[in-house]
C-alpha cells in the first residue's frame, strides 16, 4: 500500500458569526496517498475551500487532526508549520500573484522567503519558467499577462519550492474552456512525471474526469461519497454524486424529453463493452425497442467512458428482460428514480 | 523693506518650512509607519490579531487625530519647551507637527495597507512565509504606490500644518506672512508667501504622483 501524505482525522471547523455558530465541516476523515491527484468536488458552500485550507492550517480546525507525513500540524508552532508549509504548495483561482513582481520574481518568492541562495534560486526560476512554457515572458507584470499565463506563473511558483503537494483552489475556475484544458493538462504532467500529489477543489466535474484518479463528494460540510473516480464514474451511490455525474447542464443540452421518467436507466461503456453492438443486439434479442434520452463520450483519466441514458419497455416484465440482458453482458447500468432530473435542471 | 532683503527674508522662510516639513515628515514616519502597519496586522482580519493592543492604540490615534492641530499645539507648548527648551521657532514647531502628525500618517499608511489583495497574504502564509516576511515582502512592496502618495498627501498636510504654527512664532513662510502680511499690513508680502506655498505643494504633489506611477507595476 502507498502511504498516507495527508491524513485528516475527525476535521471539524465550526465559524462563530453574528447569526450564530455556522458548521463548515463535521468530522472530516479523509485519506490521500502520495501520487494520488485527488479531487473534492461540491457545490459552492459545501465546505471545500475550507477544507483544503485545513490541509496547510490557512484554517485551524475547531477539532480534529491534520497529519502530513506522519506529523502532527495541528498544535505546532508557527515556525515549525512554516517549515512543513514549504512542502504544501497552493494554486488559486485569482492566481494571487504579487503585482508588484514580475514572472520570474514571482518564482522567486518562496525561494526567497526559505533561504536559497540567490544565484541558486534564480536558475530554478529560469528553469521553472521553461517547465511552464513562459520562458519569454521572465520580465513581464502580471497586468501584462493573460489569466492563463498567470496561472502557469502560479504553477511555476508553486513548484519552486519542491513540494510533496499541490493544493489547487479552483485553479481552472476564472480561465475559459481552451485555457482550461491546457492548465489541466500541466497539472496532470506535474503528477505524473514528478509524482507530485494535487489535491484538487473544484465545482466542475469536467476537471475530475480530466485529472483525477480519486474523487470525494462533499455536501453541507460532509463527505458523503468517496472512491477511484471510474468506480464512481459507473456506480455513484448518493444522491450528491449522481448529481454531480450524470449528464448534466454543461454540455448546454436540454433533455430530450421529460415525458418518459419511469423505467429510465444509466449505463456506463468502457473499452471493454464498447466494441459491441450491445443495445442494438438487446432490442432484437428481446423484441422491444428502448428509447434514446442522452448519451455522450467522457475521458475520465486519459480513458474513454461513454455513458448513456435509455428509457426501458413499458411493462414491466419486458424491462426485467432487458435488464437482464445488460447484466449478462457486463454492463455497468444504474436505474435512475424518478424524481431525480438531469439535464438543465440538474445544476440547481 | 527692498526687493534684497526681502528675497533674503522669503529664501530663509522657505528653507525654514522645508525643513520643518521635510524633518516633521521623515519622523512623522518613522513612528506612523510602523503604527500603520501594526494596525493592520493585529485588526481583526490581520496576520496576527490581538484585540487589545488593536483598540487601544486605533483609539490613541482617534484622540490625536480629533484635536486640531493649533489647540494641540498650544496645549503641548509647555511639554515641548520642557524638553527642548523653546516653545518657539523651527525645533519647537517640527516637534508639535510631528506630535500632530504621527496619527495621520498611520492612518493614512493603514489605508494604503488596506488595499493590498488579502489572496495574495493568502498565498504568501501558504508558501510559509513569517508574518515579518510578509509586512516586509508582500504588504509594503504591494502598497508600495499607494504609500508613496500617501506620503505626498502627509507632507502637504504637514506643509499646512507649518504654516499654521506661524501664528504662535514657529518660523517660516507661516510666521512672516503674519509678521509682515498681518501685523504690518503688507499684503503683497502676504500673497508673495501664499504663492511659494501654492508652488511648494505643486512640487510635492507633482513628485507625489510622478514617483507612485513610477513604482507601479500594475500599469504599463
Amino acid at each position: 500500500m502507498a502511504e498516507h501524505i495527508i491524513r485528516l482525522q475527525g476535521v471539524t471547523k465550526e465559524f462563530d458569526t453574528k447569526g450564530g455558530k455556522v458548521v463548515a465541516l463535521k468530522d472530516i476523515n479523509l485519506d490521500i496517498e502520495r501520487g494520488d491527484s485527488y479531487g473534492i468536488i461540491g457545490l459552492s458552500g459545501a465546505g471545500k475551500s475550507t477544507l483544503v485550507r485545513t490541509i496547510n492550517l490557512l484554517e485551524q480546525p475547531t477539532e480534529g487532526k491534520v497529519i502530513f507525513n506522519g506529523s502532527t500540524l495541528t498544535g505546532l508552532g508557527n515556525k515549525d508549520l512554516n517549515l512543513h508549509r514549504r512542502r504544501i504548495s497552493m494554486i488559486f483561482q485569482q492566481f494571487n500573484l504579487l503585482m508588484q513582481r514580475d514572472a520570474i520574481g514571482n518564482i522567486l518568492f518562496p525561494l526567497e522567503i526559505a533561504g536559497v541562495p540567490k544565484a541558486e534560486a534564480l536558475e530554478k526560476a529560469q528553469e521553472l519558467l521553461k517547465v511552464v512554457d513562459l520562458e519569454d515572458r521572465a520580465h513581464s507584470y502580471p497586468s501584462q499577462l493573460s489569466g492563463g499565463q498567470k496561472q502557469r506563473i502560479a504553477i511555476a511558483r508553486a513548484l519552486a519550492s519542491d513540494p510533496e503537494v499541490i493544493l489547487c483552489d479552483e485553479a481552472t475556475s476564472a480561465l475559459d474552456p481552451k485555457t482550461t484544458r491546457s492548465i489541466l493538462a500541466l497539472l496532470r504532467k506535474i503528477n505524473e512525471e514528478r509524482g507530485i500529489t494535487l489535491v484538487v477543489i473544484t465545482h466542475e466535474m469536467d476537471v475530475i474526469k480530466q485529472l483525477c484518479n480519486k474523487v470525494a463528494v462533499i455536501e453541507y460540510g460532509e463527505i458523503v461519497e468517496r472512491g477511484e473516480v471510474s468506480e464512481i464514474f459507473k456506480k455513484p451511490k448518493t444522491k450528491a454524486a449522481r448529481k454531480l455525474f450524470f449528464p448534466d447542464g454543461q454540455s448546454h443540452e436540454k433533455p430530450l424529453t421529460k415525458t418518459s421518467t419511469r423505467n429510465r436507466v444509466r449505463l456506463v461503456f468502457d473499452e471493454a463493452t464498447a466494441g459491441e453492438p450491445i443495445i442494438a443486439n438487446m432490442i432484437m434479442e428481446v423484441g422491444a425497442p428502448v428509447n434514446f434520452l442522452y448519451a455522450n463520450l467522457d475521458v475520465l483519466g486519459g480513458s474513454q467512458k461513454g455513458q448513456m441514458v435509455i428509457c426501458l419497455a413499458a411493462d414491466r416484465q419486458t424491462a426485467e428482460k432487458q435488464k437482464e440482458y445488460l447484466t449478462a453482458k457486463g454492463v455497468e447500468f444504474i436505474e435512475i428514480d424518478e424524481d431525480e432530473t438531469f439535464g438543465e435542471e440538474a445544476e440547481k | 523693506m527692498d526687493t534684497q532683503t526681502l528675497i533674503q527674508l522669503l529664501g530663509e522662510g522657505t528653507v525654514q518650512t522645508l525643513i520643518m516639513t521635510l524633518v516633521g515628515t521623515l519622523v512623522s514616519y518613522i513612528i506612523g509607519l510602523p503604527v500603520g502597519v501594526s494596525l493592520i496586522v493585529t485588526g481583526p482580519n490581520g496576520i496576527r490579531p490581538m484585540p487589545a493592543y488593536n483598540k487601544v492604540m486605533g483609539f490613541l490615534v482617534n484622540v490625536i487625530r480629533s484635536m486640531p492641530f493649533l489647540i494641540l499645539m498650544i496645549a503641548f507648548m509647555p511639554y515641548i519647551r520642557m524638553v527642548i527648551g523653546t516653545g518657539i521657532g523651527t525645533w519647537a514647531t517640527t516637534s508639535a507637527l510631528i506630535l500632530a502628525a504621527w496619527p495621520f500618517v498611520a492612518r493614512m499608511v493603514e489605508q494604503s495597507l488596506l488595499e493590498v489583495d488579502p489572496g495574495v497574504i493568502e498565498a504568501a502564509q501558504a508558501m510559509g512565509a513569517s508574518n515579518m516576511q510578509i509586512i516586509r515582502k508582500v504588504l509594503l512592496l504591494e502598497a508600495r504606490p499607494s504609500l508613496l502618495n500617501g506620503a505626498a498627501v502627509a507632507t502637504i498636510t504637514i506643509l499646512g500644518y507649518s504654516a499654521m504654527a506661524g501664528t504662535l512664532g514657529g518660523g517660516g513662510l507661516g510666521d512672516i506672512a503674519i509678521r509682515y502680511g498681518h501685523y504690518r499690513f503688507q499684503p503683497t508680502i502676504m500673497w508673495i508667501t501664499i504663492i511659494v506655498l501654492v508652488i511648494l505643494v505643486q512640487i510635492m504633489q507633482e513628485i507625489g504622483i510622478k514617483l507612485a506611477a513610477k513604482m507601479d507595476n500594475r500599469i504599463n
